[in-house]
């Protein structure tokens, strides 16, 4: 087949083959290095005819006819055309200064960056190596504009919050991911190293993902080979260590006695402490459970092409221990990605990436009451670790509350294992009709198998602890995620004139994804001591108290049919316009298929005449796009009544499984709107700076909202649930900037700069009804839910006591509204509403966990074979909850309570110490702080060995490195780690002793060859 | 040119040809739970239904937490002044229309409402032998469920055989609390004709356990002759008698016991979280009234809420052997123990012995405060002669004779012996059978609505405002989500 289409090809060719024609032979370089270039493409201007440059660089085009225009064209590099006068065209291609040549990944296709209507972000593998993440999401933190990201946790493997563009929506606010075009949930399965580029979709741009791009899309390209390459070979490594950056500063044991004392003597009772000179410092707790823990990784690539194929194999390997929980926080991955990619025939390609991942995780409680680093600040100091017999000790048994205990025991008995074994593939056939259409079929798939065992001993914290387990127990879970996405498309390109650039695409894609509780075992008092010796053994399987068959828990599905038609008069005038239809088995019968019309406008200034010679401005670029798109994140059925309520009674003393009706239905939900309005303008100023600039404006209406509904309806029955209604609207508006600045400061000396910044606006317009609004959230034990989503506020604000102060003395109490057990020493609560009594009526707004700015500084530079690179962010103007005090007679404290008012003036700032009764536990904005910071993320210097020595021994580069990350943070803050929220829309940027992100010290090498 | 367009076209039929293997129907999923419009097809599907009508007995546990401590009996108690707020309301008498707990309550009810409903919305759909047995248990559910909302909120809206679907919340009213009570009545004379007083399986609705509620529905709407008649009747022709001592009827193994006529069943092996409380199989507020930090024999530990006054463990008179069944001193059981145990807000020295965690067995799953095994014994047989001896005594054409036989029968059992019979008759016995209820059924959550029922809350209850505290205010939120057409309670 190839062979008769290689001989109709050559036929034709001869067939006009005329006039003088001759052979062309030459050599394609880099004009700056003066390296050959191989894998260049050379074609005769209008012709099919052409060649690729080989491992040398060299081509060959016979038949060329005399004054023909020789295209020289290769990714990165400004394309040249050279007219044919000689045998021999010896070429050197520019470097392209300009990142506007570079191609960007848009969805279905892509488009020079030069031609882009829409706010689209890059990062480029660049970027990636120099900021070496364990995790694909720190390499967008700080980096692009309008993206934000919050780590749910420290901990090894923690997920994070990717939220672009503010929070807009009450339910689910991750982008859609997806890596090479296959949809993913969790990153922690891909592997840094493999990442060619990532591009964000932040506006109307992201309406070709139609119902699922409300959240914005992250589009992620893995590196393939290139064609006409030997054989590359890239090894990276580091090893390193992390620690924490941060411990609260704690009573001593001294100053924690007397502080109690002080406390039961304001509430008259007896002192706790008799002897208070005699405890000394007593235990430090954060120092007990606070390690340094290693990190290290390992990663190879190796690349080869030919002129018809190419292929890319990459292994890698990366073990991370706790910081908190050391081994028993750990967390590994191995990871093998094969990319192979061949012509199968000139016009008919095949592209296939196929990857496995395994992953292991292990972890201990984190971010609750009673976790470990929770404990850690509440464990009275007077405590020991270990008792007399050498037992890990327990708090005492009254005056701590119920969940505190021995955080060193909780370490020491968390038994449990996480792994997922996950293959991912996408596999596309390209064929070209013409020159102008093609068409394109792929298929993506995910399967995951999610597996995890947990074994929890016997367990005694002391009396009553609420972890106290008599019966040893064993339980394993197996469950399989598989998805895949089938897509089709066809592409029609053609130009016009010269001037005239159409592009057209029609095309469907097809998802499926489905979630299989396999099994779910547990037993009960199974011996053993860990995980391994208490295995499911047949004695223990014969004792099993639960047993499932396999069961289906999700299956959603989407059919679409999209079309996108692109316009651009001589690179001036650009205009785009998207239709995509989709079905969503998430909505009922009435509002199953949905349309989603987006589109944007450009204007390149600088193409225009009066610009086009400017020695200042070398490119702008206006743009603007408006459209809707749609958000279907909820979960399935909720349009229909279903029996799939809990109905579960006891009768003979035995659990009886009845049946009993679900959630409450709603056949009227469809899909939330998101309306994003975008302006935008780049500019490229003396080749060294680029700025763009990007006004956002997004509506997101038809909210999914679960709100409260009447009772009556039977929504709190066991397994019933809320209706999921349409009933809101979030408006997140602000803008965007972001410049950078390229120079070389001689031969030996370039660097570059990025700062960017986003601002933005939230607000809530609407909820459920006029004065309805959603809560959520927890705050201490028994309060009522802290945070809200209500009309007139940022989404998820702090609702709570407005404080002014402590009262001094009685008369200021007296003279004050009624505040219940108030006394002098105490918060001082705001009378909001003027009616004389505090109440829960003077409830009010209280902060907010959005950021009003957060922004973001890359530096970098090159000397000689130094290379430096250094990146920051900050966030600044969110509150956050500090929720980890447990409040309790005897539980330890920070040092702020030295502070505390103990008479007439002498604090205005801190409550007095009391076991009676008082409100100064309540939610009040005493617990809210300031968390804004500024975070010195990355630092990183390199030094690349000379390569006319290391080529000699076979290397093309050997670079080694030191890497410092998370090296200090500015903040008020008094809490671990501002930069960690669990992420929730209502109920985030409360923290209960998060798990602080840690700072980590690396020593790497990247060797070539 | 026309190459092209066969290409085109070409390339156009395959990619139609694979997505139209792909119609519409591709994104129709069928749901994994059966259709609630295509259920009730079979006889297991009615008892099945029928199963998740009774489970929402399992969340009265608040209504008898609250209760008690609504009452003149307890104290509120918990870790500190702010430990569930709702439940510190109401026993300082501030019933804030807010009260998250009381929503809770008012939720729960109509949830098991709405359940027994759902049955009898399709009780003509599919017959089998035996039906009438299943929509008698469905219809006792439903009287169940609306007593104790009459009780808490007076007006409430009655929906009869069928389930109330999203929207019309905006339609139905407050119905007048004598209609509740008149469909009250019917459910439970339906019930207590088509049960039988002895059923295979224990936990099971008898027609003892109709018969006693119908006659307590009778008391509360002062019906005294009737109630006397069905009380009589029940007494006379049911299988129940008193527990010898009053020792034998609260622990784990006297669980539906002679003396049981109705009683909530509670498990300690299906885990509970304070997610979802009402999904508990166990009895929540034994976790919540047990001893803070408890170590020592035969109890465990629990969060210290429903703390009794010393005012009620006075109310007993000496020799009552019942005191020491119902009133667990803390400190004199340390002291003759051992225990430990740790003081909690509102400390008083007592806890209510009747429903406190017990020492658990290996089954037990956690949270182990959410997941006491221990049954409510909802209607006890000494409730019954106590509701009988005050119909008789309360009737227009009293019967003292007879209203003294049944309390003294109630009483020789309390004392172990006769020495302490009542001989007295009309108001002075009236006082004294109230005095009775108390003492008996102290802890088991009838005080406060006994109190409401005779007119003596007032003068009981500290902060009780009469014309006023009756009745719980209506959610407030509850009002507003119906559409804010409901008229509040009086005074709130």
């Amino acid at each position: 087949m190839r062979g008769l289409i290689l001989s109709i090809l050559f036929m034709l060719s001869s067939f006009f083959a005329y006039g003088q024609n001759m052979t062309v032979k030459g050599v394609v370089k880099d004009s700056k290095t003066g390296e050959t270039l191989p894998g260049v493409n050379v074609i005769v201007k209008n012709s099919s005819r052409g060649d690729v440059t080989d491992f040398d660089g060299n081509y060959t085009i016979a038949n060329v006819p005399k004054g023909a225009i020789l295209v020289f064209s290769y990714l990165g590099y400004i394309t040249k055309e050279v007219t044919v006068d000689n045998t021999t065209i010896n070429v050197a291609l520019d470097e392209s200064a300009e990142k506007l040549d570079e191609v960007v990944v848009i969805g279905y296709g892509t488009q020079r960056k030069k031609e882009i209507t829409g706010a689209v972000s890059v990062v480029s593998s660049q970027t990636i190596e120099d900021l070496k993440p364990t995790r694909i999401e720190q390499a967008l933190q700080g980096q692009v504009a309008g993206v934000s990201i919050t780590s749910t946790s420290g901990a090894p493997g923690a997920a994070s919050n990717i939220r672009i563009r503010g929070i807009s929506t009450n339910g689910n606010n991750n982008p859609l991911i997806l890596l090479d075009g296959n949809v993913i949930e969790d990153l922690s399965v891909v592997n840094p190293s493999d990442i060619e580029s990532i591009n964000v979709l932040k506006d109307a741009t992201a309406g070709i993902y139609g119902v699922r791009g409300a959240n914005g899309v992250i589009l992620i390209t893995t590196k393939s080979g290139r064609k006409n390459t030997d054989y590359k070979i890239v090894f990276n490594s580091y090893v390193g260590f992390q620690e924490t950056t941060r411990k609260i500063p704690l009573l001593n044991a001294t100053e924690y006695a007397m502080l109690a004392n002080e406390a039961f003597a304001a509430n008259g009772q007896p002192l706790p402490f008799t002897n208070v000179t005699s405890l000394g410092q007593g235990t430090n707790w954060q120092d007990e459970v606070f390690e340094t823990a290693p990190v290290s990784s390992a990663d190879v690539t190796i690349n080869k092409g030919t002129e018809k194929s190419t292929f890319s194999f990459g292994a890698s390997f990366l073990t991370q221990d706790g910081i908190v929980g050391g081994d028993k926080a750990n967390f590994n991955r191995r990871n093998i990605k094969f990319n192979f990619s061949t012509d199968i025939l000139d016009n008919l390609k095949l592209t296939t990436s196929t990857i496995y991942t395994n992953t292991n995780s292990k972890g201990i409680i984190q971010n609750a009451i009673g976790s470990v680093l929770y404990n850690a600040l509440n464990m009275p100091a007077t405590t020991p670790v270990r008792d007399a017999s050498g037992n890990f000790s327990t708090p005492p048994s009254i005056g701590v509350g119920i969940e505190v205990a021995n955080p060193l025991a909780q370490v020491n008995d968390a038994h449990n294992r996480t792994w997922v074994n996950k293959f991912a593939g996408s596999y596309g056939l390209n064929y070209e009709y013409s020159e102008f259409l093609s068409a394109e079929a792929r298929i993506q798939f995910n399967y995951a198998t999610v597996q995890g065992n947990t074994f929890t001993p016997f367990i005694d914290y002391g009396a009553g602890n609420v972890f106290n387990n008599n019966n040893p127990s064993f339980n394993a879970f197996k469950d399989v995620y598989k998805d895949y996405t089938f897509d089709a498309f066809v592409k029609y390109e053609r130009t016009f004139n010269d001037v005239h650039q159409v592009k057209a695409l029609l095309g469907t894609s097809v998802f499926r994804s489905q979630g299989i509780r396999k099994e779910n075992l547990s037993s009960i008092n199974v011996s053993g001591t860990d995980l391994n010796s208490s295995g499911l053994n047949a004695a223990i399987i014969d004792n099993l108290a639960l047993s499932n068959a396999p069961r289906q828990f999700f299956d959603s599905r989407l059919l679409s049919y999209f079309t996108r038609l692109q316009y651009s008069y001589d690179g001036k005038y650009l205009f785009s316009a998207v239709v995509r239809r989709d079905g969503s088995s998430n909505f009922g019968p009435k509002n199953k298929f949905g349309y989603f019309p987006t589109a944007s406008l450009g204007w390149v200034v600088s193409n225009e005449d009066f610009l086009k010679d400017s020695n200042i401005i070398n490119f702008m670029k206006v743009r603007a796009s408006y459209g809707i798109i749609g958000n279907d994140r909820i979960p399935s059925f909720k349009f229909v009544s279903l029996v799939s309520g809990e109905g579960t009674y006891v009768f003979n003393d035995q659990l009886s499984y009845g049946t009993a009706l679900g959630a409450i239905s709603n056949p009227e939900i469809k899909w939330e709107k998101q309306k994003p309005l975008d302006i935008g303008l780049d500019i490229g100023l003396f080749d060294k700076v680029d700025i763009t600039v990007d006004y956002f404006n997004k509506k997101t209406e038809d909210l999914l909202v679960d709100p409260q509904v009447s009772g009556i309806l039977g929504s709190s029955a066991p397994g019933s649930g809320l209706p999921t209604i349409n009933a809101g609207t979030v408006q997140n508006k602000g803008i965007e900037f972001s410049i950078s600045y390229r120079d070389d400061i001689g031969e030996d000396f370039n660097f570059n700069v990025n700062y960017n910044f986003t601002t933005l606006e939230n607000e809530v317009l609407f909820v459920g009804s006029d004065s309805g609004f959603l809560a959520g959230g927890s705050f201490g034990v028994g309060q009522e839910p802290p945070s809200r989503m209500e009309a007139g506020f940022p989404i998820g604000y702090f609702y709570g006591y407005r404080t002014n102060g402590i009262f001094q003395n009685q008369a200021e109490v007296d003279a004050h509204a009624t505040q219940t057990n108030a006394a002098p020493g105490d918060l001082r609560f705001v009378d909001v509403n003027g009616d004389g009594v505090v109440d829960l009526n003077d409830k009010t707004y209280i902060g907010d966990p959005i950021a009003d700015v957060t922004m973001g500084l890359n530096l970098s530079f090159n000397y000689k074979n130094f290379d430096f690179n250094m990146y920051a962010f900050a966030s600044i103007g969110n509150e956050i909850v500090r929720n980890y005090e447990r409040n309790q007679p005897l539980t330890n404290r920070p040092t702020y309570y030295l502070s505390r008012w103990t008479g007439e003036g002498t604090s205005n700032t801190f409550p007095r110490v009391t076991t009676g009764a008082t409100g100064n536990t309540l939610f009040s904005d005493f617990y809210v702080e300031d968390g804004s910071f500024v975070r010195l993320q990355s630092v990183q210097l390199g030094y690349t060995l000379n390569e006319d020595k290391t080529q000699k021994v076979g290397f093309d580069k050997v670079r080694f490195y030191l890497s410092a990350s998370n090296l200090f943070t500015l903040t008020k803050y008094q809490g671990y780690d501002p930069t960690t929220s669990n992420g929730a829309p209502i109920g985030g940027g409360i923290d209960l002793g998060f798990y602080p992100n840690p700072k980590t010290f690396l020593l790497g090498l990247n060797v070539n060859f | 040119m026309k190459k092209l367009n066969l290409k085109f076209l070409t390339g156009f039929i395959i990619l139609l040809t694979i997505t139209t293997s792909c119609s519409d129907d591709f994104v129709n999923v069928d749901p994994n739970s059966e259709n609630s419009e295509d259920y009730f097809n079979s006889e297991a599907d009615y008892q099945n239904a029928l199963i998740g009508a009774y489970d929402l007995l399992q969340s009265t546990y608040v209504n008898v937490l609250l209760g008690e401590i609504a009452s003149d009996n307890t104290l509120c108690g918990g870790e500190n002044a702010n430990d569930v707020i709702g439940f510190q309301e109401i026993d300082d008498m501030i019933h804030t229309p807010t009260n998250s707990n009381l929503r809770d309550l008012w939720g729960w009810m109509f949830a098991g409402v709405n359940r027994a409903n759902y049955i009898m919305e399709f009780k003509d759909k599919t017959d089998f032998t035996g039906k009438e047995q299943v929509l008698a248990q469905a219809r006792f559910l439903r009287a169940y469920y609306y007593f104790e909302l009459v009780k808490w909120f007076g007006d409430v809206p009655l929906v009869v055989d069928k389930r109330l679907l999203f929207g019309d919340q905006f339609t139905v009213d407050r119905t007048p609390k004598a209609e509740v009570y008149a469909q009250i009545e019917l459910d439970l004379i339906y019930a207590a004709d088509n049960l039988p007083y002895m059923q295979a399986e224990s936990g099971r609705i008898t027609k003892g356990a109709a018969q006693a509620l119908l006659g307590k529905a009778y008391l509360y709407q002062n019906k005294f002759d009737e109630a006397a008649t069905v009380l009589e009747n029940l007494i006379l022709n049911g299988p129940y008698d008193l527990a010898t001592t009053p020792s034998d009827i609260f622990e784990l193994v006297d669980e539906n016991n002679i003396e049981s006529v109705f009683e909530v069943q509670y498990s300690e092996v299906e885990g509970a979280g304070f997610g979802c409380l009402q999904c508990s199989e166990g009895n929540v507020a034994v976790g919540f009234s047990g001893v803070r930090n408890y170590v020592g024999p035969t109890f465990s530990s629990g969060f210290s809420f429903n703390v009794p006054v010393q005012e009620v463990v006075d109310a007993f008179e000496p020799g009552d052997l019942r005191k020491d069944v119902a009133i667990l001193d803390i400190n004199a059981w340390a002291t003759s123990t051992g225990a430990t145990f740790g003081t909690g807000f509102e400390h008083t020295g007592y806890f209510n012995r009747k429903y406190l965690p017990r020492v658990r067995s290996a089954n037990a799953s956690g949270d182990r405060n959410l997941t006491n095994p221990n049954n409510y014994r909802a209607i006890r047989f000494a409730d019954v002669l106590l509701m009988a001896a005050e119909a008789f005594n309360r009737s227009a054409t009293a019967n003292d004779t007879k209203a003294q036989t049944y309390l003294n029968r109630v009483r020789r059992r309390g004392f172990g012996d006769t020495m302490h019979d009542i001989s007295l008759t009309g108001s002075a016995l009236t006082d004294a059978i109230y005095h009775e209820r108390r003492v008996e059924l102290v802890g088991e959550g009838h005080r406060f609505f006994d109190l409401v029922r005779t007119g003596r809350a007032a003068q009981e209850i500290n902060g009780f405002v009469s014309g006023k505290h009756e009745l719980f205010p209506i959610p407030a939120i509850e009002i507003q989500l119906a559409g804010n057409r409901w008229a509040q309670n009086p005074n709130y």
